[in-house]
C-alpha cells in the first residue's frame, strides 16, 4: 500500500542527550485514518510535528507525499504545508476574526485569485459540511461553544482540500457527549473526503479504535505496536494489554 | 534578533503583499496613540517652559525660553518620549498579542496553513513602527510648544511675538529632521524587541506577562542607551559634512 506518510529511523534530541524519538519507523498508508496512541511523553507530539515540518530530525529522513521534509528551503516548506489541514486541541481560532473570517483565511491566502463571492461561497460550504449553523458565522470564537470551535477549526482545515488531515488531540478535555460528536465528525469527513489521509493523535483510545483503520502505539520514542485495532485487542504485548485495558475501562 | 529583523523586513517585499497589514498596525500604533501623545505632549510644553523660565528669569534670558524648549523639544524630548510612551503602549500590546498567539497555538496554525509568519505577523509591525514613530513625534513636537506658548503668553505673560521670532531664528528644519530620524529608530527597536519576545514566548499565561514586561522594559531602556549614541553620530555626521 502506498505511503502517504513515510518516517524512517527517526531520531530526536532538543538538547543532545536526551532522545524524545529513539529510532522511530512508521508508514501511514494513503486514504487510511491512522490514530496515533500512548502514554503521555512518549513522542506523540513531536512526531507529528516531525510529519508537518515543525521540527527537523536529528537524524532519519520523513517522507511526506513523496517529498523528503529535510530537502526543502524553508519556503517550499511553507507552499508544501497547504497539502496538509490540522485541527488543533485547542482549535487554535484567531480570535479577532469571525467564525467565516477563520474559514476564509486560508483561502485568502492562498486562493488569490479567487474573488471575494467565491471565498465566501466556498468557507459556508465548508461550514456547512461540519453541520455549523450559519446563524454563528458572523460570531466570534468566544461567542460560541467549545464544540462549534471544534467543528470551525475542522472546516478551516478543510479549506484548501488538503490530502492530509491532521488532528492533535482532538477530544482533549471535552465531555463524552462532546467527545462523541467529534469523533463522529472526524469519521464523517474521512468518508466524505475520499482518499485523503487522516492522521489523529488520541488519548481516547474508545475512539481511536472505533474509528480508525490503523493504529500505531508509541512507548519510549519507538513504535511499540502498529496494525488494527484488532491487533490491539489480540496483542500479548504487556504494556499494549495494559493500556487497551485501562484505556477501555476509562473510556 | 537581527537576523530576525532583518528577515521579516525582507520577506515584507516579497509576494504576498500585506500593504492591508501594514496599514491596520499603523491604525493601531499611529492612529491609536494620538490622543495620548497629544496629552502627554501638551504638559510636557508646559512644564519644560516653566523650568526654564524659573531658571532663565534668574539670569535675566526670559525671551530664550521659546528656542531653548522648542529645540529640546524637537531634537530630545520629543523623539524620546514619544518612544517611551508608544513602547508601552502599542509594544507592549504587541508583546502580548503575540505572545498570546503563540500559546494559544495560532502562530502554530498559520504555520500548518502554510503561511509565513514572519512575514504576516512581525514585518508589518516592525514597518508601521517604523512610518508611524515619525508622525507621532511630530504631533509630539506641535503640541508640546502649544503647551509652551500657553505658559509663555497667557501664564507668564511674555512679549507673543518675541517668543516666535527666537524660535524662527533658532530652530531650523534639520533639528527637527534629526528628531524624526531618531523617531524612525525607536520605533524600530520598539517594533523589533516586542514582536521578538512576543514571538518567542512560551510557558502559557505566565509567559505572556513576562515576554510582555520584558519587551517593554528592553524597549524603553534601549530607547535611551541608543538616544545617546545617535546624538552623538548625527554630530560626527554634521561635522564630517561641514553642517553648523
Amino acid at each position: 500500500m502506498e505511503a502517504a506518510v513515510k518516517i524512517q529511523d527517526v531520531k530526536k534530541t532538543f538538547d543532545g542527550k536526551d532522545f524524545v524519538l529513539k529510532g522511530l519507523t512508521l508508514n501511514i498508508p494513503k486514504g487510511s485514518l491512522t490514530a496515533i496512541i500512548g502514554f503521555s511523553g512518549t513522542g506523540k507530539s513531536v512526531l507529528l510535528k516531525h510529519m508537518l515540518g515543525l521540527f527537523q530530525p536529528t537524524s532519519g529522513k520523513v517522507e511526506v507525499l513523496g517529498t523528503d521534509m529535510a530537502s526543502l528551503s524553508p519556503d517550499e516548506l511553507t507552499k508544501f504545508r497547504c497539502n496538509f489541514g490540522v485541527l488543533f486541541q485547542s482549535a487554535a481560532l484567531f480570535d479577532d476574526m469571525t467564525v467565516l473570517e477563520n474559514v476564509s483565511f486560508p483561502l485568502i491566502e492562498h486562493r488569490r485569485k479567487l474573488k471575494p463571492d467565491e471565498v465566501k461561497k466556498t468557507a459556508e460550504e465548508k461550514l456547512k459540511m461540519v453541520g455549523l449553523d450559519p446563524k454563528h458565522y458572523h460570531k466570534l470564537p468566544s461567542q460560541i461553544s467549545g464544540g462549534m470551535q471544534k467543528r470551525t477549526g475542522l472546516a478551516r482545515a478543510l479549506a484548501l482540500d488538503p490530502e492530509i488531515l491532521v488532528y492533535d488531540e482532538p477530544t482533549t478535555g471535552l465531555d463524552p457527549i462532546l467527545t462523541e460528536m467529534v469523533d463522529n465528525l472526524i469519521l464523517d469527513t474521512h468518508k466524505h473526503k475520499k482518499g485523503t489521509t487522516s492522521i489523529m493523535v488520541s488519548h481516547d483510545l474508545a475512539a481511536a479504535f472505533r474509528i480508525a483503520d490503523y493504529v500505531a502505539m508509541l512507548d519510549a520514542g519507538q513504535v511499540l505496536l502498529y496494525g488494527t485495532p484488532d491487533d490491539f485487542y489480540n496483542s500479548e504485548i504487556e504494556l499494549v494489554k495494559r493500556f487497551v485495558s485501562k484505556g477501555m475501562k476509562h473510556s | 534578533m537581527i537576523l530576525f529583523m532583518t528577515s521579516s523586513l525582507r520577506l515584507l517585499f516579497t509576494p504576498p503583499s500585506r500593504w492591508q497589514e501594514i496599514l491596520k498596525h499603523m491604525e493601531f500604533i499611529g492612529n491609536k496613540s494620538v490622543a495620548i501623545i497629544s496629552l502627554t505632549s501638551l504638559f510636557t510644553g508646559l512644564a519644560l517652559s516653566l523650568q526654564i523660565y524659573l531658571g532663565f528669569k534668574i539670569i535675566n534670558a526670559v525671551n530664550l525660553v521659546g528656542p531653548t524648549v522648542a529645540l529640546g523639544v524637537t531634537r530630545e524630548l520629543g523623539p524620546v518620549l514619544t518612544g517611551l510612551i508608544v513602547a508601552a503602549r502599542a509594544g507592549g500590546a504587541m508583546a502580548a498579542r503575540l505572545g498570546t498567539m503563540r500559546v494559544n497555538e495560532q502562530i502554530d496554525a498559520l504555520d500548518v496553513m502554510g503561511v509565513n509568519t514572519r512575514q504576516y505577523l512581525i514585518g508589518p509591525r516592525i514597518f508601521a513602527a517604523i512610518i508611524c514613530m515619525p508622525l507621532l513625534t511630530a504631533v509630539f513636537d506641535f503640541v508640546a510648544m502649544v503647551g509652551s506658548y500657553i505658559l509663555v503668553v497667557f501664564i507668564v505673560d511674555l512679549d507673543k511675538a518675541i517668543f516666535l521670532e527666537k524660535i524662527r531664528q533658532t530652530v531650523e528644519v534639520k533639528h527637527i529632521m534629526e528628531g524624526l530620524f531618531k523617531a524612525a529608530i525607536f520605533g524600530l527597536i520598539f517594533g523589533l524587541v516586542c514582536t521578538y519576545r512576543g514571538f518567542y514566548t512560551t510557558g502559557g499565561a505566565k509567559g505572556v506577562g513576562e515576554a510582555t514586561n520584558q519587551g517593554v522594559v528592553t524597549s524603553m531602556v534601549m530607547v535611551i542607551i541608543v538616544d545617546y549614541f545617535v546624538t552623538n553620530l548625527i554630530r560626527i555626521f554634521y561635522l564630517t559634512v561641514g553642517i553648523q
